[in-house]
């Protein structure tokens, strides 16, 4: 099978420019990955070429970039199924993270970020002396969290980290959600209080947008926006709402379990407090500039039609399941 | 200058287990690695890690009869008996350090069985056990505080006579060379599978470690022994977990016939690995497969634990060979898996150089003699990991570092490093020079070998070392130059390929790993012994140790 392999190219040895494009024509098997076609490129081609890869199963998280401009690992991406009608598949490094060369990125604020939520169990109480007794349903959830490789896809397509760089990302918080999920972590009833409260923090679980981008590129199925979103409910569930985070979500539901809408107007208020004149000053030139192009939210909010039906709706699923 | 009591080379399993051992041993310990910790070849241990817990009615001594058994009598029951005692504990650390282990129904440590064993006894977070332990492995170093020297690959080591002074280390992202001064040094490198090819090994696996030890003076032992793993996948020959058959899974032919029941009738599919491997190898000779494959049928386990206990490997089976184990058999073929043989060490994983040590697959200690059992090679890291890093930081408290002239080393090491990118283009590439080692490997090396092919290989692989000689690099850059690296590991690989051919030439007879065609029956008469092979003026010079037999003796093999 014919192949046109579009690769970004940056190499810091030669000074400028910034990266180019370089295409590579070459024949691969049918079954082969973008990994193998990069491979057989280094052999055979361009020794020139640098990129991490080691398993070629999925598993050791090396060889995250973007192809054809989404994350993937290379070797679990079919080459055949990559190409357009051109023939040609794009490979770039993974976003978010600085170029190194090539298709290799800087992964220090990667990890410095794993570092940070403290990723080593920590149980309050003393260790028993066989195994922690423990259900097997817990430890397959906790499983499909510890599937996480580390291979950075979730982090390189996230894009409040595009925005905001101070944001714990995806991966980290995953992973801190595998701990305050554990059983063994934090008190004897495996609540893990301490985390938690680190966890609500700015850059952390409420900065998410809920873009879905992690959940869509992540190779292994750990779905990280799912663990943030599950770590918000661990926080409010201790009474952990002093933020602005934990007050929009309360006051989203609040509005819409109301009136069946969004009240745009009094969201940003409820969420940084009636009281704190600082925050809501920071809002009149966002609230001007609404004005003048006609976008300001309606000064009365109206409910929907038919408002008790979605009243019973949140009745229905605030209810403990059966 | 960059110095520590206790230098741990690799940080996978073993070299993980080892510095934190030795840190807490009191050693000013660090750790350093080619790639980041995570990305450690440990990653792709899938099946389990075996223990015998009492508690559970088991007994470590058949345990380690089992795995005695399983090495076809060339394992050290001294060692053996150390690593199956240490299980228990091992595993229950583990398990406090975070591995989420599947359970059972009383949410106590579940297993599953595995080859060659008569009990189940293999714990195991579903088929990912490998990566599982590996970055929990990796949480207790980040808590540790050791420092890690990430992306940095040892070039060279440096030696006073034979006493270990330091290592010369290329930093990968710059570019730049490093001498870091040791008491003592850890090689926890893992194996040296990718010089055959195929393998199930990830490509950084060459044996570094192995080749820098045999050319400090450090005795290789038991290099005949490679392990074929039954089930690697048709085409890529990445690894499909023996839990798929400890699940219960079988093997079938091309007419569908379970033909294990020809060789082992008892143990059917989970037979040692040698013996299931020899079994595929002479139904496919005899054309009882189809394209050089035979099946691995999953078919009656159910969807439901197949995805809940082998979801990987289903995974792995769609992605590369299109394939989709709840619907249909895989094709599969035994493939190069493991080495038993290694940097020949003792129970305390200390080697005959001073200030070598080792732990893990780069190392024989040996527990695992002419073939390792499954599940065997994890608790291997863990315990002589932990031993060694225990032994290095206490023997390192009665040591002085040894002076060396650090900028003279590091311009030398520069200078032989600029000669290599500095070659011509003469149009050879190292890929082609690892592609050839590789194939002749792969043919005469297999599960089954012969004088004629074996001499082959030897006739070979000095004109492969004087291609590697000249061979070019074609990247001359300084940073990230993975085209420079590819080409200092290939140097290792050769010496390993011509170690492991040596040692296999020599031994006339078949045992474990071991298959000859022309000396195809064990004979404990002359070859119950372990070959060893070291670095001598013209080549590689063998040796012969002694097995170690405690308590049991030597009987014929059967499954």
């Amino acid at each position: 099978m014919d192949v046109k392999v579009n690769i970004r190219r940056y190499d810091p040895d030669a000074g400028a420019p910034a990266s180019f494009w370089q295409e590579f024509s070459l024949a691969v098997p049918e079954t082969a990955t973008v990994l193998d076609a990069l491979i057989q490129i280094r052999e055979e081609m361009d020794g020139t070429l640098s990129l991490r890869c080691s398993c070629r199963s999925a598993i050791c998280g090396s060889c995250a970039m973007r192809v054809n401009g989404h994350a993937v690992l290379a070797c679990k991406t079919r080459a055949s199924e990559s190409l357009n009608s051109e023939g040609v598949v794009t490979v770039e490094p993974a976003g978010n993270m600085p170029v190194v060369k090539d298709l290799v990125v800087d992964f220090d604020t990667f990890w410095d970020k794993i570092r940070a939520v403290e990723p080593y169990l920590q149980p309050q109480g003393p260790e028993p002396e066989g195994e922690y007794i423990a259900s097997n349903e817990s430890m397959l959830h906790l499983s499909s969290v510890t599937a996480c490789i580390m291979c950075g896809a979730c982090v390189s397509d996230c894009t409040v980290l595009e925005v905001d760089p101070t944001f714990l990302g995806p991966a980290a918080l995953a992973k801190a959600y595998r701990f305050t999920a554990d059983p063994r972590d934090g008190d004897a009833a495996g609540v893990s209080q301490r985390r938690l409260e680190q966890l609500s923090l700015p850059s952390g679980m409420w900065d998410c947008t809920r873009c879905n981008e992690c959940v869509q590129v992540c190779p292994k199925g750990v779905a990280p926006m799912d663990r943030i979103m599950a770590l918000r409910e661990q926080a409010i569930s201790l009474g952990l709402g002093d933020n602005n985070g934990a007050r929009h979500a309360e006051a989203f539901t609040e509005s819409v379990a109301h009136s069946g809408r969004l009240d745009e107007l009094r969201l940003p208020v409820k969420t940084v407090g009636m009281f704190n004149l600082p925050a809501l000053f920071s809002f009149l030139p966002v609230g001007l500039r609404a004005m003048t192009h006609g976008k300001l939210p309606p000064l009365v909010h109206k409910s929907v039609e038919n408002v008790q039906s979605v009243r019973r709706l949140f009745s229905k699923v605030s209810q403990p399941p059966k | 200058m960059l110095e520590h009591d206790v230098l741990v080379i690799g940080a996978g399993l073993a070299g993980m287990r080892a510095a934190i051992a030795a840190q807490a041993g009191g050693a000013n310990t660090a750790i350093i690695s080619k790639v980041h910790p995570v990305r450690s070849h440990s990653n792709a241990a899938q099946g389990g890690i075996n223990a015998a817990l009492t508690d559970r009615g088991d007994d470590w001594e058949e345990h380690a009869y089992d795995t005695i058994k399983g090495s076809d009598f060339l394992g050290d029951q001294d060692a053996i008996e150390i690593m199956c005692q240490a299980a228990g504990d091992s595993l229950i650390d583990l398990e406090h350090m975070g591995v989420t282990f599947n359970r059972d129904d009383e949410g106590k440590l579940g297993t599953r069985a595995f080859g060659g064993q008569r009990r189940a006894r293999t714990f195991f977070v579903g088929d990912f056990t490998g990566q599982a332990m590996l970055h929990v492995m990796f949480e207790q170093l980040v808590k540790s505080g050791i420092r890690s020297y990430e992306e940095w690959f040892v070039t060279s080591l440096i030696q006073d006579g034979e006493q270990v002074a330091g290592v010369l280390a290329l930093e990968i992202r710059t570019g730049q060379l490093h001498a870091i001064r040791a008491k003592t040094v850890i090689f926890c490198t893992g194996g040296c599978g990718r010089l055959f090819e195929p393998s199930t090994n990830a490509l950084i696996v060459t044996g570094d470690g192995m080749g820098l030890a045999y050319n400090a003076g450090a005795r290789l032992m038991d290099m005949e022994m490679v392990q074929y793993h039954p089930t690697t996948l048709a085409g890529s020959g990445v690894l499909i977990s023996e839990a798929a058959r400890g699940e219960g899974a079988f093997l079938r032919d091309r007419n569908g016939d379970r033909f294990m029941e020809k060789y082992a009738p008892n143990m059917m599919e989970l037979a040692s690995r040698d013996v299931v491997s020899r079994a595929e190898q002479t139904e496919i000779d005899a054309g009882n497969g189809v394209d050089g494959c035979l099946f691995l049928d999953c078919t009656h386990l159910g969807e439901a634990l197949i995805l809940e206990k082998l979801s990987q490997i289903r995974e792995i089976g769609i992605d590369l060979a299109g394939a989709d184990m709840i619907k249909e058999p895989i094709p599969i073929r035994p493939g190069m898996h493991y080495i038993m043989g290694g940097i020949k060490t003792d129970i305390d994983g200390l080697t005959n150089v001073p200030g070598i040590y080792a732990a893990g697959e780069c190392a024989n200690v040996s527990v695992h003699g002419g073939n390792r059992l499954g599940a065997n090679s994890l608790l291997d890291t863990i315990v002589f990991g932990e031993r060694s890093g225990n032994h290095a930081a206490s023997a390192s408290r009665d040591m002085d570092f040894i002076e060396f002239n650090e900028d003279e080393a590091v311009r030398k090491e520069e200078a032989r490093i600029q000669a290599m990118l500095d070659r011509p283009d003469n149009g050879d590439r190292w890929g082609s020079i690892r592609q050839a080692l590789g194939d002749t490997m792969n043919k005469n090396i297999a599960v089954y070998r012969n004088q004629a092919g074996m001499e082959e290989t030897l006739r070979l692989i000095p004109e492969l070392k004087a291609r590697y000689a000249q061979v070019p690099v074609h990247n001359k850059g300084r940073v990230f130059n993975t085209d420079l690296v590819f080409a200092l590991e290939l140097g290792y690989m050769l010496d390993c390929g011509e170690a492991i051919a040596v040692s296999a030439l020599e031994r006339k007879e078949s045992r474990g790993a071991q298959a000859r065609t022309d000396f195809p029956t064990r004979d404990d008469e002359n070859w119950l012994k372990h070959i060893t092979v070291t670095r001598g003026e013209e080549g590689p010079e063998l040796g012969y140790l002694p097995v170690t037999i405690t308590k049991w003796t030597p009987e014929e093999r059967k499954y």
